[in-house]
């Protein structure tokens, strides 16, 4: 954690003493507290200042997002400190600089504070020594089994290994062997033999989701992480181990033995499971996602996800996905559907059109529908999606852009009060147009269980009386959906939509955190993005000339939407701007 | 679960727990009184041990895995403890183990404690057992028994009821 990130994100309310160190050999300038794990001001340790001077200190057991448990070894360095005389002064040399007494023993930078004056050696023969030392020894037992372990390509020892390990064993001495394919739990796989012991799993489990149920048993040689016995690594919360896991220990059995990691793709975007918006990173290879792993943003998410979310990506890769552009059932081309649209839009006479928008849609498709709201007097609104919240990242919006529907204009400080709304429209004849994106607007009774069902991304929660036989009375029903359901087979014209993973755009999240997200892979069949086809439309139908980039159209919005105001496309950076909600 | 602790354990555990500043320190100790009283620390009792002390499950089992004198199955009724630190290693300690092993149908080479099918019998290789001017000592069940040949060591497992 460099101490300009840190700074931005809480700055320190009184000014912190900064105190001098030499790491090999440079001069630098350090604050004498830091933020540890947890944020609280500590004692700057060494490996934040080697990380502050850009000086690599190999380590396994240290996160700087976990508790310091310094039992790896790795991170051993030397020092010295200013050499004092008998009256407390400090020595100096013959050219008058302060005589150095290098410490006899090395230390762990990991856990050791700095003091003033103090010189951190990273790069002696001796520190390297230590290293191929310690490297050696957490080898002993480690099986020799990279070709078909899925951490490799991304593994520690591995790297390390190259940089300070042998190319033949010395132990002649029989291996240990520990169990293989240990069922930890639901989505966890333990290979015993791989693990180095670092317990980053069991500090994560205990100190970050609350959840203390790994520990270390049996000993020496034959320490084993492990559960107890009959019980499951199960919250949700876990495969957040498999991440920082350093070695090939713990493996996802999602992902385990599906892809090297060399051959992935890597895609910033933001999860889609709940109002949070955490940061990841999409993991995909030829059009295929195989997985999303955290990406750090510490004013989001951190360094975590929650495995609920994780493993949400599996309903873009659905064979029934929607791919063709229909009319009335037929196959169509999307010109000829948006021509069509867009002049039954332009007869539609004040207040007879109504669109119902989905908080899953980014704020540009928002925005752009809001733009044909104002154009028309439509009545608008979208879905809450309420489910449990947790304390650490689970929001109980399940909904990932339910701010951005507000602040478009699409719904308003509860999301779906305008749906009965609109319903009674239809019903009494006023309403005759609807537009419907990417929900299922159809009442139909719902199950809690049925709603955190993950792979239907288009279910919503049930609060008005929008029913088949209400949209049976439109004249026109225009409905884009990723995935078929009953609403798209009641609609007159059908528009098929992307994943977020198929596109660009940004959402707000319910802290008002505005992200965006890149294109991880193709969209399937004849989908469009639903912010590029929207533009089409809504230049049908104003005539005016719209932005045919995510850049320009952002930009664009941002100037028209009052709490985005200021807001660039290129200033989102990657990882989100927030505004005020 | 048909796991109980008896009242006066339980009031022995209550009176061991206020031994300590912390409910978690007392875990050792109440490991051993359930082992005194049962002879060996099922999963059930490490369960409610972790329940007494406001602990997880696996709290205790690290503790009970980690110290080789805490039973997690039943123990034979006799149980035998051959020294193997350096003085009886040297007196032939590691012959005597093994001669022990075999003659109770047992794999001198595995780790830990073997007890035999009947549950007569428990061998172990302990450290010191401070018997070291007489080696080789072993003892068996409390009784402690120096400079042990092969024929010593039958008699005393033939003496055994």
């Amino acid at each position: 954690m460099s101490a300009a990130t840190k700074t931005d994100n809480n700055p320190a309310p009184t000014a912190i003493e900064m105190i001098k160190v030499k790491v090999d050999g440079r001069e630098l300038e350090v604050p004498r507290l830091s933020p540890d794990w947890q944020g609280k001001l500590a004692p700057t340790t060494m490996i934040q200042v080697c990380e502050a001077a850009k000086q690599d200190v190999p380590h396994y057991c240290y996160h700087p997002k976990l508790p310091v448990a310094g039992n790896c070894r790795m991170c051993l360095v030397e020092f010295g400190t200013p050499a004092l005389g008998p009256d407390r002064k400090p020595l100096l040399n013959a050219d008058g600089t302060a005589r150095i007494a290098k410490s006899p023993r090395p230390a762990i930078a990991c856990a050791t504070p700095v003091s003033p004056g103090m010189e951190i050696y990273t790069s002696t023969p001796g520190v390297k020594q230590m290293r191929e030392g310690v490297l050696e020894s957490l080898l002993i037992n480690h099986p020799l089994d990279c070709p078909i372990c899925d951490q490799a390509g991304e593994c520690k020892l591995q790297e390390y290994s190259v940089d300070y390990g042998q190319s033949g064993s010395r132990f002649v001495e029989a291996k240990v062997h520990k169990p293989k394919s240990v069922d930890l739990g639901p989505r966890i796989m333990l290979d015993a033999e791989r693990c180095i012991l670092c317990t980053r799993c069991i500090r994560f489990t205990k100190d970050i989701a609350g959840d203390d149920k790994l520990g270390i048993v049996n000993r020496g040689s034959y320490n084993t992480i492990s559960t107890f016995p009959g019980t499951a690594f199960d919250n949700n919360y876990t495969l957040n181990t498999v991440d920082i896991c350093p070695v090939g220990a713990l493996t996802s059995k999602d992902f385990r033995f599906q892809m090297r990691v060399w051959f992935l793709k890597d895609t910033k975007s933001i999860c889609t499971s709940c109002g949070t918006g955490c940061n990841v990173h999409i993991g995909s290879r030829e059009e295929k996602i195989y997985r999303y792993t955290p990406r750090e943003n510490e004013a989001v998410n951190g360094h975590w996800m929650c495995d609920e979310g994780r493993l949400n990506y599996k309903w873009i890769q659905r064979t029934d996905r929607l791919r063709d552009v229909l009319v009335h059932g037929c196959k169509s081309s999307w010109g000829e559907a948006l021509r069509e649209i867009a002049h039954k839009l332009k007869q539609a006479p004040p207040g007879s059109v109504a669109i119902i928008g989905s908080a899953r849609q980014t704020n540009e498709e928002l925005w752009l529908l809001s733009r044909l709201k104002s154009r028309f007097g439509a009545i608008s609104d979208s879905f809450p999606r309420d489910g449990q919240p947790d304390k650490l990242l689970v929001s109980a919006d399940k909904n990932p852009n339910s701010n951005g529907a507000r602040l478009t204009g699409i719904s308003f400080t509860e999301a779906g009060i305008n749906l009965a709304k609109i319903a009674d429209g239809i019903q009494g004849g006023v309403i005759k147009t609807l537009l419907v994106f990417g929900e299922n607007v159809v009442k139909r009774a719902v199950s809690p269980a049925a709603l955190s069902e993950k792979e239907t991304t288009t279910e919503a929660i049930e609060v008005h009386g929008i029913t088949a036989d209400v949209l049976a009375k439109l004249e026109t029903l225009i409905v884009s959906d990723i995935l078929p359901n009953e609403t798209t087979r009641l609609a007159h014209y059908l528009l098929p939509g992307c994943a977020h993973a198929e596109k660009r755009g940004s959402f707000t999240s319910t802290k008002g955190r505005v992200q965006k997200f890149m294109q991880a892979v193709e969209p399937a069949g004849d989908a469009r993005p639903e912010w590029d086809f929207l533009q089409d439309l809504v230049c049908n139908v104003t005539g005016k000339e719209g932005f045919h980039s995510i850049e320009g159209l952002f930009n664009e919005m941002a100037k028209s939407v009052p709490a985005f105001n200021g807001l660039t496309w290129a200033g989102l950076g990657e990882t989100g701007v927030s505004v005020k909600i | 679960m048909s796991f109980s602790i008896p009242a006066g354990l339980e009031a022995e555990i209550d009176e061991l727990i206020t031994h300590y500043p912390v409910r978690r320190s007392a875990s050792l100790m109440l490991l051993h009184a359930i082992q005194e009283h049962f002879g060996w620390v099922s999963p059930e009792a490490v369960q409610w041990t972790a329940a007494k002390l406001g602990l997880e499950p696996i709290n205790v089992h690290e503790l009970l895995t980690f110290y080789p004198m805490f039973r997690q199955a039943a123990p034979g009724r006799h149980q035998i403890k051959v020294c193997r630190t350096l003085s009886c290693a040297l007196g032939g300690s590691h012959a005597l183990h093994r001669h022990v092993c075999e003659r109770l149908g047992l794999d001198a080479g595995a780790h830990g404690l073997q007890t035999t099918k009947d549950g007569k019998f428990s061998v172990e290789f302990v450290e010191c057992l401070a018997g070291c001017g007489s080696a080789p000592v072993m003892m068996c069940g409390d009784d402690f028994h120096e400079g042990v040949s092969g024929k010593k060591a039958d008699e005393i497992l033939g003496g055994c009821k």
